[in-house]
């Protein structure tokens, strides 16, 4: 079978380019001590570049949300180094870390977590305001980046007047408002059916290609199949990942045999 | 692979010639299965004698032209009314594969499963890419169509292997740890190393 030679991967795939986002050194996180001691997470090290997003597979309990909650700083590693824009968050004492996590990551969850008494484009709004920017100018940021979503029509809505699709978007829009850079998400498309599952991931995909980095846990192997590279983790351990590649991957992807007899086509257009 | 119902589907249209049904062909299945022009060309004599073509003149080029007849008509409807049969599936050598090396000596089911899971979900992230530029503007004709519904099928399938894949490694770290627990079971599928298979020293005779 061959497929047709597709045009370069968007501009990003995998060219790692600039220092990385997020850097995760030989992290570990052991719960207990003693008999009791469980290694949720033993020497993970992994390196997101801006562009990129990540996927992180495993079954349950091989240390998939621990490792989202660690590279978020929610919780503290028992070893190793999280560094987040350059910066060690050990070095950084409580306040440090809290006012790093809010300038740097955004969290996109199952359940969308938006603020409920808040409107739309009021939840998108509400980090900038807590960077200091005025609220004219926040709401501003807000409503271009649900334009840029197309969804100005919800603009004014309320979480529970809306989709559970478009909760899960301004959740994403939210997540990487202003100069935020890292986007970390726990099963993002958990509760949405396929198709609106599909329109979250082509929005996170396309927000990695404007420059962000992204770290995805998700059990679906279609989901995963979106990010420029799948980390499999087993028992705290990465046991493998996918190689970042570009276009000549479909090439040796068994279209070798093929390539000179179907390089015509263009058909994929 | 019917090559066969796929030149009727084309001919219906019109007639057309042998690497024009090609173009076509691998346009709608952006050629994911391609086609030689001999292969065309054996299938049209077969399809002619069969009585569901015929040739019919030539275009202004000089090729010899192809048009559908009625018991191709026919064919091609009951084509499309019936179902594609999934009752003898083919061999699939993955299946076998791991069928192979359930209690092989030397071999780690687990090792087997994961390197197959890293092939199958990079083949999705490259169909991925695919589909997202399809996507980019809304299909614009029916070939474009037909394409995006030919590679989210790549998709799905191997959606379902890789899913089979992780069902595949927790029924076995499952029957590894009800092995371990219940000293009447089958040795179950010893050449996993499932987590739970070292905590016990039991040394309990097997039935």
């Amino acid at each position: 079978m061959s497929l047709p030679a597709a045009t370069p991967p968007p501009p990003s795939p995998g060219t790692p380019a600039g220092d990385p986002v997020l850097e995760l050194r030989a992290l570990t996180r052991t719960h207990g001590s003693g008999i009791a001691e469980v290694h949720a997470l033993r020497g993970i090290s992994l390196s997101v570049y801006p562009g990129e997003l990540v996927a992180v597979m495993g079954p349950s309990g091989s240390g998939k949300s621990t490792l989202l909650t660690l590279a978020g700083g929610l919780d503290n590693a028992t070893s190793g180094q999280v560094v987040i824009e350059g910066q060690d968050i050990a070095s950084l004492g409580r306040k440090g870390v809290a006012a790093l996590r809010r300038r740097s990551v955004g969290y996109v969850f199952q359940d969308y977590n938006l603020i409920p008494a808040l409107t739309a484009a009021e939840n998108i709004a509400l980090p900038r305001e807590l960077d200091g920017v005025s609220v004219r100018k926040a709401r501003k940021e807000a409503l271009a980046a649900l334009a840029e979503m197309k969804l100005t029509e919800i603009a004014d809505r309320f979480p529970d007047e809306m989709s559970g699709g478009q909760q899960q978007r301004v959740a994403i829009a939210r997540a990487l408002v202003g100069d935020r850079r890292l986007v970390l998400a726990d099963e993002p498309t958990g509760a949405l059916d396929s198709e609106t599952g599909e329109a979250v991931l082509a929005l996170l995909r396309t927000r990695c290609d404007q420059g962000a980095a992204g770290v995805m846990v998700t059990h679906e192997p279609r989901y995963a199949a979106w990010a420029d590279r799948v980390v499999f983790l087993r028992d705290g351990s990465i046991v493998d990942q996918t190689l970042t590649t570009g276009a000549e991957s479909l090439l040796a992807a068994g279209a070798t045999g093929a390539a000179g007899t179907s390089g015509s086509a263009g058909a994929a257009k | 692979m019917s090559i066969r119902h796929g030149l009727l589907a084309l001919l219906e249209r019109g007639p057309r010639y042998g690497s024009q049904l090609r173009t076509e062909f691998e346009s709608r299945t952006g050629s994911t299965w391609p086609l030689n022009v001999g292969q065309v060309y054996t299938t049209l004599g077969r399809l002619e004698r069969d009585g569901m073509v015929v040739q019919e003149g030539a275009d202004e080029a000089g090729h010899d032209l192809y048009a559908i007849t009625d018991d191709g008509r026919a064919e091609l409807r009951s084509w499309f009314g019936t179902p594609v049969d999934r009752t003898s599936p083919p061999r699939d050598e993955l299946a076998i594969k791991l069928a192979m090396a359930v209690g092989a000596p030397g071999v780690d089911i687990r090792d087997v499963i994961q390197s197959q899971r890293h092939h199958t979900l990079k083949a999705m992230q490259d169909y991925t890419r695919l589909k997202a530029q399809a996507l980019t503007d809304v299909p614009a004709n029916r070939d474009e169509v037909a394409w995006l519904l030919v590679v989210e099928q790549l998709i799905f399938q191997a959606e379902a292997e890789a899913r089979w894949l992780d069902h595949c490694e927790s029924r076995l770290v499952r029957l590894a740890e009800a092995a371990a627990t219940d000293p009447s079971a089958e040795p179950g599928p010893a050449a996993t190393r499932g987590p739970a298979r070292s905590l016990t020293g039991r040394t309990k005779a097997r039935r």
